[in-house]
C-alpha cells in the first residue's frame, strides 16, 4: 500500500459516498424549498440552490487541497491554526456584521463567513494535539483543567456574539474527554445536573426536591454500603437541592427570554402557535403532513408556501420531511447514523491518539448538529439555530463540516505512515 | 499499539448515537404515520375557502312594484404593509371620517395582519366609491371591495321589511353557513324569508402561500361551488294601500291592519310612529337604530304585531256572537240601560245617554254598554259554576283567534291574553269570582287584550261570517304560490254560521243606523260594516279604535284599526278605517274633507318622528 501513493490511495470510500450523498440529496430539498417562489432562475447566483452548488464546488476545492497536503500539516500546526481561530472569534466581536442582534459573521461583500463554523476544525486539532502527548494522565486535575481551557477559551467568546447553539456544540467534545479517559464521575454529574434541571422546570421546585429525596434514599439504601454510604448520599443530596434552587436563577437571569419560551414550548408549560410557537408549531405540520411517502419532490405545500421560517437553513429538515415522508427522514436519519458509526470505527482503528481524538470530535460535533437539528423540528429539542450538517444551506458550514470531515479522511488514509 | 485502556467507552458513542438516532425515528413515525391531524393543518394552511356572494332575493308587493332590491356598496380595506401615505386627511375627508378612528382602525388592522388585509371602513356609498375611486393611487394600501346592501325604492313598509345587518353571534354560533360580517335579516321579512332569500354562498378554493397571496386555484376548480342567488318574494301587501296607510297615520300613534278576508292576505300592516326603510341601510345604520331607538315614540317598536290593547266595545260582537249561539239571547232580545248596568252600588258600568230598551241590531249600532253586561252574564251564568260557565265562553273567544300566537310567517307577534279561569281563580281565590266579579269582559275590558293584527283577525272572522284563514306576508316564493295548508284551510269559530248575518246588520247600522256610532265616517257606494272601540288606557287618553270590512257581501278588506290616545273610536279610527276602504276598493276619496282632517290630524306629543 506505502508504495502506491496515488492522490487517493488509502481513502475510506465509505464516507465520501456518504458525504456526497448528503450533499445531493441535501441540495434536492434546497432546490425544492426555494422552488415556486417565481421568476427567477433557480440554478443562478441570485438564488440559495445555485449558490449552493457553488458552496459544494468550492468545498471540493477545499477537498482536493487538505488531501494534498501532507498529514503532517495537521498535527505539526495544530496549535497554529487554533490560534488563528481564536483571533477570528475575537475579530468577529470587533467587526463583525449585526444580524439578529448577534454578531456572528464577517461581511465579505456579496459573501459572509461565520467564523465559528471554522473554529470547530481549530479547536479540534488543539484537543487532539494536545490529548495525543506521551504519558498524558486525564485522571489529574492540572490536566483536566488544560484540556478543558482549549474548550472554554473559544465558547466563552462564542457566548459573547451571542451564539448559544454553536456554544453548545463546542461544549459537547467534552465527550471526546470521556473517550480519552476523564473519569466518568463528570459525565455522570452532567447528566444528573440536566435531569434535574428539566425536572425543576417542568415540575417546580417542590415536586423536583421530593424526587430528588426519594431517589438519593433509595440509591443509598440499594448500594449497601453500610454506614459508609450515609454520609456521601447527604452531601450529594445537598448539592442537588442546592443545584434545584439555583435552577430558577440560571432559567430566569442567564437565559433570555427567547430561550425561555422556547424551553416552556418543548416542556409544554406554553401553548402559543402563532407567537413563541409559530416555527415550531409549522414545522410540524410540514414533517407530519408528509405521511409515510411524502407528497412528493416540489410538491410540498407547507415549504413552497413558506409556511416554515429558515427553510433551506435550520428547518431544511421540513422539506425533507413533506416532500420524502417518513421513507425520507428514515433515510437522512441512516446516513448519518452510517457516517456516525462509521466514524467511530475508524476513529478505533487509528494508531495515533491525535487522529483517533480527531476522529471522535468529528463524529461528536456532527452528532451534536444532527441531533440538535432533527430533534428541534420535530419539537423533543427547544429550537437551538444551528445547521443541518451538509444540508442545510450555507458556505460558512458547508465549507466548516466539509474542511472537519476531509482532515480525518486524510489523517486515516495517512494512518499508515504514523507509528503513534 | 497505542496505549488504548478505554476502548471499551466506544460503546457508549454507540448507544448515544445509535440511542437517539432511534428516539427521533419513533417520534417522526408518530408525526408523520401515525398522527392525522398534521395533514389537516397543512390544507388549512395553504387552501383558502373564498366566498362567492349571492345577490339577496328582491322583494315585491302584490302588484308587481318592487320594494326591495340591492345596491353596490364598498368596503374600504387596508393591507398595512403597503400604506404609504403622504396625504392622511385627504383621505379621512373623502370618507368623511376623523383621525381618531384613522389611527385607531390602522392600529386594529395592524394588529391583526401588516401583510393581510383588514376591513378599514365599511359599506361606503356608491357616490363616496366614485369620489374615493379617482384618487385610490394616492393611497397604497388601501383598495374598495364590493358588496351589497338593501335599497328600499318605496321608503316605506319599514317594519314588514326589516333590516339587514351583519349576522348576530348567537346565529353565528348555532348554524355553520353563516360567517363573520355575513349578511343576516334581522327582522321583518327579512327574518322570516331570511333561508329563501339568501340565496346559497358558493365557494371557491384557492391556494394561498403564507402571506395570504393567491397562488392558483385548488385541483383545478373541482371542489368549488357557484353561488345561487336568493330566491324573490312577492308580498301580499299593497303598497299603495300601504302608502296611503302610512300618510293617514302620520303623526299619530297606533295601527292599521288590512286583511283580505277571503284569503287570509294581508294587505297593510302599519305601525306608527313608523320609518323610511333606507335609514337602516348601511353607515348609517347604527346611529340612525341608536337615535331611534332612544326615542320616546319607539318607531322601531312594531305595534301592529306587538302592541297588546284591551279591544274595547269592538269585543261586543264577539260577546253577541256567542250569546246567540249559547242560546241566551235572540235578535229580539231587549235590555234596559239605565245609563249604564247596575249591578249593586259598588259595581256599575256606565253607559252614553240612549233609547231605552235596544235590541241586539241597535245595541251594536249604539254600542250599549248594560246590553252586553247583561249578555255576558247570561253567557257565564248559564252553567252551574262560574268557572264552567267561563271556561265555555273562553273557548268560543279562542275560536276567533284570540289568546294565541297567529303563527304565521311573520318574524314576531304576541298571542294576547284571554284570562284562564285559573288567572281570576289566582286573582279572586278559587269559587270567589262570578260574572259580575268579570263584567268588564263583556265590554273588551278587564284583562283582556288583543294584537292590532289578531283585532284584524277577528273582523275577517265576521267578515268571512265564521271562519278565518291564518293572516300572512308573502303571496309567492321564486314566483310559485305558498302552498302551506297553514295558510289555505280555512279555521273555523265554534259560533254557527247562521248568527253573522244579525251581528253584521248590526255592523252596518253602525254607519248608516240614525244613531250610528260611525255614521259620520260612511260611504256613499259602498256597504260598510264596522264597530266602534275605545280602550280605556290607565296611562293617558284612551285609544281609538274600529274594525270594519267592506262590501258587506263579498268582503274585499277587513281591517283593525289603532290610534293610541285617540278618545272615542268614532274620532279618529272609523274615519280612517272608512278612508282606507274607500282608497282600496274605488282608488279615490269622495270625503276630502274628512281625509284632510285626518292627514292633518296630530296626536303626538313629541315632534315629528319621521
Amino acid at each position: 500500500m506505502r508504495n502506491n501513493k496515488t492522490f487517493f490511495a488509502n481513502i475510506d470510500w465509505t464516507l465520501v459516498t456518504i458525504y456526497f450523498c448528503m450533499l445531493l440529496f441535501g441540495w434536492l430539498n434546497i432546490y425544492a424549498a426555494n422552488y415556486g417562489e417565481g421568476a427567477y432562475n433557480l440554478i443562478s447566483m441570485q438564488a440559495e440552490p445555485g449558490k449552493q452548488l457553488f458552496w459544494i464546488a468550492t468545498s471540493c476545492v477545499w477537498i482536493f487541497f487538505i488531501l494534498l497536503l501532507d498529514g503532517k500539516f495537521y498535527t505539526t500546526f495544530s496549535y497554529l491554526i487554533y490560534a488563528f481561530m481564536v483571533l477570528l472569534l475575537i475579530g468577529v466581536l470587533i467587526v463583525g456584521k449585526e444580524i439578529g442582534g448577534a454578531k456572528s459573521w464577517y461581511d465579505l461583500g456579496s459573501f459572509s463567513m461565520q467564523p465559528a463554523e471554522f473554529a470547530k476544525v481549530g479547536v479540534l486539532l488543539a484537543l487532539s494535539k494536545y490529548l495525543s502527548q506521551l504519558n498524558l494522565n486525564l485522571n489529574k486535575l492540572e490536566t483536566q483543567l488544560r484540556a478543558l481551557a482549549i474548550l472554554t477559551l473559544p465558547i466563552l467568546l462564542i457566548m459573547l456574539q451571542p451564539d448559544a447553539g454553536s456554544a453548545i456544540v463546542f461544549a459537547s467534545l467534552f465527550l471526546v474527554l470521556f473517550r480519552e479517559g476523564i473519569p466518568a464521575v463528570y459525565l455522570t454529574i452532567i447528566g444528573l445536573a440536566i435531569t434535574l434541571f428539566i425536572i425543576t422546570l417542568k415540575f417546580e421546585i417542590l415536586t423536583a426536591t421530593i424526587i430528588t429525596t426519594v431517589v438519593t434514599i433509595l440509591f443509598g439504601y440499594l448500594l449497601k454500603k453500610g454506614r459508609n454510604s450515609i454520609k456521601p448520599a447527604i452531601f450529594s443530596l445537598i448539592i442537588g437541592l442546592g443545584f434545584i434552587q439555583s435552577v430558577g436563577y440560571l432559567y430566569n437571569d442567564i437565559l433570555r427570554p427567547h430561550q425561555r419560551s422556547r424551553i416552556d414550548l418543548i416542556l409544554g408549560k406554553i401553548d402559543d402557535i402563532h407567537g413563541a410557537g409559530y416555527n415550531l408549531h409549522q414545522s410540524k405540520i410540514a414533517i407530519g403532513s408528509g405521511g409515510f411517502t411524502g407528497k412528493g419532490f416540489l410538491d410540498g405545500t407547507q415549504t413552497k408556501f413558506n409556511f416554515v421560517p429558515e427553510q433551506s437553513t435550520d428547518f431544511i429538515f421540513c422539506t425533507i420531511g413533506e416532500e420524502w415522508g417518513f421513507i425520507g427522514s428514515f433515510i437522512t436519519i441512516s446516513l448519518f447514523v452510517g457516517l456516525l458509526f462509521r466514524l467511530i470505527i475508524l476513529a478505533e482503528r487509528q494508531r495515533s491518539t491525535f487522529s483517533r481524538v480527531y476522529g471522535y470530535g468529528v463524529a461528536t460535533i456532527l452528532f451534536c448538529h444532527f441531533f440538535i437539528n432533527i430533534a428541534m423540528t420535530i419539537g423533543i429539542m427547544p429550537v437551538i439555530g444551528i445547521p443541518l450538517p451538509f444540508f442545510s444551506y450555507g458556505g460558512s458550514s458547508l465549507w466548516g463540516f466539509s474542511i472537519l470531515l476531509f482532515i480525518f479522511i486524510k489523517l486515516d488514509a495517512y494512518r499508515m505512515d504514523i507509528l503513534r | 499499539m497505542s496505549r488504548n485502556k478505554f476502548a471499551d467507552r466506544r460503546l457508549f458513542f454507540y448507544f448515544l448515537f445509535g440511542g437517539s438516532a432511534v428516539l427521533l425515528l419513533i417520534t417522526l413515525f408518530g408525526i408523520q404515520v401515525i398522527n392525522n391531524s398534521y395533514k389537516i393543518s397543512a390544507e388549512n394552511n395553504v387552501i383558502k375557502a373564498v366566498t362567492i356572494y349571492p345577490e339577496r332575493g328582491y322583494i315585491y308587493d302584490r302588484e308587481g312594484v318592487l320594494l326591495v332590491t340591492n345596491q353596490r356598496a364598498y368596503d374600504l380595506m387596508v393591507t398595512p404593509r403597503q400604506v404609504r401615505l403622504l396625504d392622511t386627511l385627504a383621505l379621512c375627508e373623502i370618507i368623511n371620517i376623523d383621525l381618531e378612528y384613522f389611527n385607531k382602525n390602522i392600529k386594529i388592522a395592524k394588529r391583526y395582519s401588516t401583510r393581510k388585509a383588514s376591513l378599514f371602513l365599511k359599506e361606503i356609498s356608491k357616490q363616496t366609491a366614485a369620489q374615493l375611486q379617482e384618487r385610490l393611487y394616492e393611497f397604497p394600501g388601501f383598495y374598495l371591495q364590493e358588496r351589497t346592501m338593501r335599497q328600499y325604492p318605496e321608503s316605506s313598509a319599514a317594519h314588514i321589511l326589516g333590516y339587514v345587518s351583519q349576522v348576530p353571534d348567537y346565529i353565528l354560533k348555532k348554524d355553520d353557513y353563516y360567517k363573520r360580517n355575513d349578511n343576516y335579516g334581522i327582522s321583518g321579512v327579512e327574518s322570516s324569508y331570511e333561508k329563501d332569500l339568501r340565496g346559497v354562498q358558493g365557494t371557491q378554493y384557492l391556494i394561498r402561500d403564507v402571506w395570504n397571496r393567491p397562488k392558483g386555484s385548488f385541483a383545478n376548480g373541482e371542489y368549488d361551488s357557484l353561488a345561487v342567488n336568493g330566491k324573490d318574494i312577492e308580498l301580499s301587501i299593497d303598497i299603495q294601500l300601504q302608502e296611503y296607510a302610512e300618510q293617514l297615520m302620520l303623526n299619530k300613534k297606533g295601527s292599521i291592519v288590512a286583511i283580505e278576508p277571503s284569503t287570509g292576505e294581508i294587505l297593510s300592516l302599519v305601525s306608527s310612529p313608523y320609518y323610511d326603510p333606507n335609514l337602516l341601510v348601511g353607515r348609517s345604520r347604527s346611529p340612525n337604530f341608536n337615535r331611534m331607538y332612544k326615542d320616546a315614540n319607539k318607531a322601531l317598536f312594531d305595534r301592529s304585531l306587538l302592541a297588546e290593547y284591551p279591544p274595547g266595545s269592538t269585543f261586543k260582537l264577539v260577546n253577541a256572537l256567542i250569546g246567540l249561539q249559547e242560546g241566551v239571547i235572540y235578535d229580539g232580545t231587549r235590555f234596559t240601560c239605565d245609563e249604564g248596568w247596575r249591578f249593586s252600588a259598588k259595581l256599575k258600568i256606565g253607559c252614553h245617554a240612549h233609547r231605552s230598551p235596544l235590541n241586539l241590531i241597535e245595541s251594536i249600532e249604539q254600542s250599549c254598554n248594560a246590553y252586553y253586561c247583561n249578555t255576558f252574564r247570561r253567557i257565564i251564568e248559564k252553567y252551574p259554576t262560574a268557572a264552567a260557565g267561563y271556561e265555555n265562553w273562553r273557548n268560543h273567544v279562542l275560536s276567533f283567534g284570540l289568546g294565541k300566537f297567529l303563527d304565521n310567517d311573520l318574524y314576531t307577534g304576541r298571542p294576547g291574553r284571554v284570562p284562564t279561569v285559573d288567572f281570576y281563580n289566582k286573582q279572586y281565590g278559587e269559587k270567589r269570582w262570578k260574572a259580575p266579579t268579570v263584567i268588564s269582559l263583556a265590554i273588551g275590558q278587564d284583562a283582556l287584550v288583543v294584537s292590532p293584527i289578531q283585532m284584524a283577525n277577528m273582523c275577517a272572522v265576521i267578515a268571512n261570517r265564521g271562519h278565518y284563514y291564518t293572516p300572512h306576508i308573502v303571496r309567492k316564493v321564486d314566483g310559485a304560490p305558498l302552498n302551506d295548508s297553514t295558510y289555505s284551510v280555512p279555521k273555523y269559530t265554534s259560533i254557527g254560521k247562521k248568527h253573522y248575518s244579525t251581528i253584521i246588520n248590526g255592523m252596518e247600522r253602525v254607519f248608516i243606523g240614525k244613531h250610528g256610532t260611525a255614521k259620520t265616517a260612511r260611504l256613499k257606494d259602498i256597504e260598510i260594516c264596522g264597530k266602534t272601540g275605545t280602550a280605556e288606557n290607565p296611562h293617558g287618553d284612551d285609544h281609538s279604535i274600529f274594525i270594519a270590512f267592506a262590501p258587506k257581501d263579498n268582503p274585499k278588506i277587513a281591517l283593525a284599526v289603532y290610534v293610541e290616545n285617540g278618545g272615542w273610536g268614532s274620532t279618529w279610527a272609523a274615519p280612517i278605517a272608512s278612508l282606507m276602504i274607500e282608497k282600496y276598493l274605488t282608488g279615490k276619496i269622495s270625503n276630502t274633507k274628512q281625509e284632510a282632517f285626518i292627514l292633518n290630524g296630530n296626536l303626538m306629543n313629541t315632534e315629528d318622528a319621521k
